[in-house]
């Protein structure tokens, strides 16, 4: 998925000279190609990701297309305010690139669980924000970001996350992607790396005679909220699944749009606690938290059972 | 002297204009009863004096793409750049009346939306890294235009601060110059006494800043300083500006009430005598 990001981010500089790239000082074995074919429009700004940030919007407002690039929540919440303050209230063609989305970095530990970002940048006035499901996903907003003026937030797996789409999907800002045809009575919903979970969660439940609905929701904000209400015609249970707190994420974003529609269906969220306080690779953190694709087959039967 | 443009009478000197942005910033604060009075006074002087004699801009064309940039990253001090802007011409004197009044877009700290700003503040330490990032895309393309970034010294506290001063050493970024607006008080005391910054100017050098000195309320030593920036090839300069908080108005000067304080009808008065205001 950063290979892919990195490859269009190259294949966009080559077309247009706007686009500049910057690091916190991370995207070793990532980034080298981009800065060894554009020296000029490449920094490293060191550990520094509030100066980064500001430089950031310093260049876009000379009329560059910079994009901020650092892992988990280095690019985000360590340098909130410049965010808000100088990337959002100027607009500014700014691109925010965080790699290591949910419990990427599971072994890692708390300071590199990006559980919170989505809720926080949502939160940010004119900000796009984005989890691309895989790679192809990821490239093709990675165009988007470049094409859309203004603000925007890219959160990332790291690599070799399994593929989602055997094609590119065609994507349009804020439109969900609904990647079965069924008509089933549950949909589950989910963003970011773990669609595919979900995907599996689907075949499975499929294979003991149950249809399911998937959403990859690329887009947490803005939503295209028609099309989203589209793809649950007829569906009586929304399951989200989230790689985030409960608080102001995916889950949340879908619980205001029903809530809105005041539409007869029964809503439910799995999604992390606020702490997790043990280690464990993304796989088996996400099989100990209820989000492996077992998991939600398991909680989609009982809730449909249930109801 | 000045030059009569239409009914209004714009300053040609910049001692004049420092007058006439004290005049009216204390003005603008005693009308809508908002603080910040001594920080707008202790950088009247700079303001006035890069405004006249130095910054390449054009208020008739407040994007002109050659303009030099200036950012005030002490935004709280938005009276005075305010003013200054109105007496350059970049829009309408009768603005300044609106200045902090329901749904005026004078906010109380500087704001984008005001022809010829060019960053919205008030949050300390945003400032120098943007202007940074001004510098470096100047720089890359091989541009000239400088950019000037008035922080406070209270302001220094602030740890991005620090990040863009390695950043700009490290790039050479030598078209970018930092004026400290040293009046020597902050939110709650004295910064000697809140969070010693002493010695600031070895600071800044040891962060391999030209670095340079100046009674910040000196004109001429402002005007030829200001005007040779760069100070050395491949560094980026530091103007260590000693100032007086309040500066011009006696009661006001070098006490932190005026951080805060907006001045009665008397105060008013009395104040606006003692800057010469002819009636």
């Amino acid at each position: 998925m950063r290979n892919a990001f990195c490859n269009v981010l190259i294949e966009m500089a080559r077309q247009d000279e706007r686009v500049w790239l910057l690091t916190g000082d991370l995207g070793f074995s990532v980034l080298e190609p981009f800065a060894k074919e554009f020296p000029s429009r490449f920094v490293n700004a060191g550990v520094a990701e509030q100066n980064m940030t500001g430089v950031a919007t310093g260049l876009s407002l000379s009329g560059k297309i910079v994009f901020t690039y650092s892992i988990a929540n280095f690019p985000t919440i360590r340098c909130l305010e410049q965010i808000r303050n100088d990337v959002c209230y100027h607009k500014a063609n700014v691109k925010i690139v965080a790699v290591g989305g949910g419990l990427c970095y599971g072994t890692a530990g708390f300071s590199h669980h990006a559980t919170e970002d989505l809720a926080i940048m949502r939160a940010l006035p004119g900000m796009v924000v984005a989890a691309p499901s895989d790679a192809l996903e990821a490239a093709q907003i990675t165009r988007l970001a470049i094409t859309t003026p203004g603000p925007f937030y890219m959160v990332l797996g790291k690599n070799n996350e399994p593929t989602v789409h055997a094609n590119p999907p065609m994507l349009n800002l804020g439109e969900p992607l609904c990647l079965n045809k069924n008509l089933g009575e549950i949909a589950l919903v989910s963003t970011g790396t773990l669609v595919s979970e979900v995907l599996r969660a689907a075949e499975m439940l499929k294979s003991s005679g149950i249809e399911a609905r998937v959403l990859s929701m690329p887009f947490i904000k803005p939503i295209d909220c028609e099309k989203f209400l589209q793809f649950l015609d007829g569906c009586r249970l929304v399951l989200v699944v989230e790689e985030h707190t409960a608080f102001g994420g995916l889950g949340s974003a879908i619980a205001e749009i029903l809530a809105e529609a005041s539409l007869d269906i029964k809503f439910v969220r799995i999604h992390l606690p606020e702490f997790i306080n043990f280690i464990g690779s993304q796989k088996e953190l996400r099989k100990m938290l209820g989000l492996d694709a077992h998991s939600i087959a398991n909680r989609a039967m009982t809730l449909l059972t249930k109801n | 002297m000045t030059i009569k443009l239409s009914e209004i009478e714009y300053p040609s000197n910049s001692l004049d204009l420092a007058q006439q942005i004290r005049i009216h910033a204390i003005k603008m604060v005693a009308q809508s009863n908002s603080s910040h009075i001594g920080s707008s006074l202790s950088m009247a002087d700079i303001l006035a004096v890069l405004y006249m004699d130095v910054l390449r801009v054009d208020p008739k064309q407040p994007d002109w793409p050659e303009r030099d940039r200036f950012i005030l990253s002490k935004g709280h001090a938005a009276a005075g750049l305010y003013a200054v802007l109105a007496l350059r011409g970049f829009f309408p004197m009768a603005l300044l009346k609106r200045f902090c009044q329901e749904g005026s877009l004078l906010l109380g700290h500087v704001s984008h939306h005001v022809p010829g700003v060019e960053l919205s503040t008030g949050s300390l330490g945003h400032g120098l890294p943007v202007g940074c990032g001004m510098v470096l895309a100047d720089k890359r393309e091989e541009k000239s235009h400088r950019v000037f970034v008035v922080l406070s010294d209270g302001e220094c506290d602030e740890g991005s601060n620090w990040e863009a001063a390695l950043f700009a050493a490290h790039h050479k970024l030598d078209n970018l110059v930092a004026i400290v607006d040293a009046n020597e008080l902050q939110g709650f005391g004295r910064v000697d006494e809140v969070l010693k910054l002493a010695p600031l100017a070895e600071k800044w050098r040891a962060f391999r800043w030209a670095v340079r000195e100046v009674d910040g309320h000196d004109h001429q030593a402002l005007k030829t300083l200001l005007n040779q920036a760069p100070f050395e090839p491949d560094h980026p300069s530091l103007v260590l500006a000693h100032t007086i908080k309040g500066k011009g108005v006696s009661f006001m000067e070098d006490q932190l009430a005026w951080h805060y304080k907006s001045p009665n009808p008397e105060q008013l008065s009395q104040a606006l005598k003692q800057l010469g205001e002819k009636r």
